[in-house]
């Protein structure tokens, strides 16, 4: 069992910063996602915690003590890497105790503990065979297998699921998760996908361009996001923004005025989650409906407000909205309304 | 493409016999040399000398061959085939020892000068023994190395061909399987041994069978430096074989000699045809 310390962790390649200074105290058996968009620097923060790339400034401790300079195999840790990186002439079995074998473990010892493993991930039958013989879930199952008869004390997946389709990624989700909290070993998880990162995370690390924009429970963050990519990063569909004023009588969208819950002056950006947004005849919100999207649970409805800008709304149940039939007037409640500064992007109030 | 297979397999009649007839002309075409130097090989010395030649073989085959195998021209060819196999094997195996570890440096590390190996590798691909042998032969007979295994091997090893081809194969296996295992805790010669050693199998035994026809053929370096007639290997003993001035030539002895050469090349190519065509045809991982 370790906890995972990053102290102002910066990553250069080059003169390139590819990760501008990030810190975070994972606890003891906590599952923690780092998610953000393709290129962020998810990987090789990962990477960093392996030791399979140097770190160029800052401090990585696990279990308190520095490891900055440890070899990956004397940091106590396992890796589910995302194309699996299975040895391609090596059996299931052999996959998975090639770490205990060259830790020099017993044949016997390394048997039980490989069978053990096999089990709790129903690989049994599946023992004997070369990874060209499995199919993409039981390969990742693989992967999981090799990282667990280890015990190690943290686990590191680098996107394990994106080689997967929709519905085995789903299941699998659920697998990985229990598995974690049944081992109650450390992990961090990397993935692109906010809703992967919702569901299985204790907490997450939300990237942009090298930088943890906000690190919360997956709720703090769809409540309380911190900053406007967190904002709009979390959530489906994607949240609204737009550009509002501060001045009396509440804050003005075009010729729309909501109210205004903090009382901020000026320019501000405001963000509006489309599931949050309740039609009412007399709300202050006026949207043209271009498209509808009915998903059967609730019914998406894409258009515009008068100003031109981009707008979604989502609707419990079916509604039957012909495009072009006109404003539909929503309103929102002033505690699901998020303010950000206009400039810096940070959360205000 | 599916298209072209069918259209293969129900091509029927006049077209498939035209092209087995094509085929089985081209086969006797090729084999006609062989199945004659074969005949020869069994008859006796005033049947080949007297025209026509003989097409069908005579009954003096044990005779002919043991007088090749024991007592040979000049020496026994079972002394030459010996020379020529460890010949072969030693350059074969010692050109893929060499180039395996060499790609291995040059694809999974970065030391100083790394570029500059590899390109003095590559400038080896323009250097073949037929343009360097007089230096060669120079160092060679300095290191009092003529006449011995290691004079017909050593020269021969270095390749920069088997050094490209396992750097290639090298660069196609994904960087998460290196770092995978040292994850699992391998240093990097482990990791040679346990995985990438394995998974170059087939292409080990497609270069074992192009180096080994390649070793088992030289002609030019051995007649170089083997003067002595026990250090003689099969291809330029051959040579050696035919008769100079007046002498007689013994030719169902020669014939049988050339028979002989060809078997240990095919033997080894027969053996491993499977793992051969394997590693040419697919990467597999
Ligand atoms: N070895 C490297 N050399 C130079 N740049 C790199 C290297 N590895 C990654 N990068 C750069 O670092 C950035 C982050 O990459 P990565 O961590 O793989 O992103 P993510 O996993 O979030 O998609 C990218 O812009 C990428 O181009
Ligand atoms: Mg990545």
């Amino acid at each position: 069992m370790a906890t995972v310390d990053l102290d102002n962790i910066k990553k250069r390649f080059g003169t390139t910063e590819v990760i501008k200074g990030v810190s975070v105290n994972v606890q003891d058996g906590e599952f923690v996602v780092i998610v953000g968009p393709s290129g962020c620097g998810k990987s090789t923060l990962l990477r960093m915690v392996a030791g399979l790339e140097t770190i160029s400034e800052g401090e990585l401790r696990i279990n308190g003590r520095r490891a900055n300079d440890l070899e990956p195999m004397d940091r106590d840790i396992a890796m589910v890497f995302q194309n699996y990186a299975l040895y391609p002439h090596m059996s299931v079995a052999q996959n998975m105790g090639y770490g205990l074998k060259i830790a020099g473990l017993p044949k016997p010892e390394i048997a039980a503990k490989v069978a053990e493993a096999a089990r709790l991930l129903q690989l049994t039958e599946l023992l004997d065979r070369k990874p060209k013989q499995l199919s993409g879930g039981q390969r990742q199952r693989v992967a999981m297998g090799r990282a667990i008869v280890r015990e190690p004390s943290v686990f590191l997946f680098d996107e394990p699921l994106s080689n997967l389709d929709a519905k085995l990624r789903v299941q699998m989700r659920l697998e990985i998760k229990e598995l974690q909290s049944k081992l109650g070993i450390t992990s961090l998880y990397v993935t692109h996908d906010q809703v992967e990162a919702m569901t299985m995370a204790d907490r997450m690390i939300v990237m942009n361009a090298g930088v943890a924009e906000q690190i919360g429970t997956p709720l703090d963050v769809y409540e309380r996001p911190e900053t406007l990519f967190a904002a709009q990063f979390i959530g489906s569909p994607s949240m609204n923004v737009i550009k509002a004023e501060g001045r009396e009588g509440g804050l003005h969208v075009g010729e729309m005025v909501l109210p205004n819950p903090t009382g901020v002056e000026g320019p501000v950006m405001l963000g509006l989650r489309p599931e949050h947004l309740v039609p009412d005849p007399e709300g202050p919100i006026e949207m043209q409906v271009l498209l509808a999207e009915p998903l059967g649970a609730n019914t998406l409805l894409h258009g515009k407000l008068a100003s031109g800008t981009g707008f979604t709304a989502s609707l419990p149940g079916v509604h039957r909205v012909m495009a072009g039939e006109g404003a539909l007037r929503l309103t929102i409640e002033a505690r699901n309304m998020h303010l950000f500064d206009s400039e810096t992007g940070r959360r205000l109030g | 493409m599916a298209r072209e297979i069918t259209g293969m397999v129900e091509r029927r009649g006049m077209g498939l016999w035209l092209t087995h007839l094509l085929m089985i002309a081209g086969v006797l075409v090729i084999f006609f040399p062989i199945w004659l130097a074969f005949v020869a090989s069994t008859v006796t010395q005033p049947e080949i000398v007297k025209p026509p030649m003989p097409l069908w073989p005579g009954d003096r085959f044990v005779e002919n061959y043991t007088a090749a195998l024991f007592s040979g021209v000049n020496v026994p060819v079972l002394t030459m085939l010996a020379n020529s196999m460890v010949m072969a094997i030693g350059i074969a195996v010692g050109k893929i020892i060499i180039s395996l570890l060499s790609a291995f440096a040059i694809v999974y590390f970065r030391f100083p000068g790394r570029n500059i190996f590899f390109w003095l590798i590559f400038l080896t691909l323009m250097l073949p023994v037929e343009v360097r042998i007089v230096p060669t032969y120079q160092v060679i007979a300095g290191f009092g190395m003529l006449n011995s295994y290691s004079g017909l091997i050593f020269p021969l090893i270095a390749s920069a061909t088997a050094t490209f081809l396992f750097r290639q194969f090298f660069l196609t296996i994904p960087d998460e399987l290196a770092e995978a295992a040292r994850v699992d805790g391998a240093r990097p010669m482990r990791f040679f041994w346990d995985i990438l050693l394995p998974m170059s199998r087939t292409n080990i035994a497609a270069l074992f069978v192009i180096l080994f026809i390649y070793g088992w053929n030289q002609y030019l370096w051995p007649l170089l430096i083997t003067t002595d007639p026990s250090m003689n290997t099969i291809v330029m003993g051959i040579k050696q074989m035919f008769p100079s001035g007046d002498d007689v030539a013994d030719w169902p002895v020669i014939m049988a000699t050339s028979i002989l050469a060809m078997v240990p090349p095919v033997v080894v190519v027969i053996s491993m045809q499977k793992l051969f065509i394997r590693g040419l045809v697919d990467s597999e991982k």
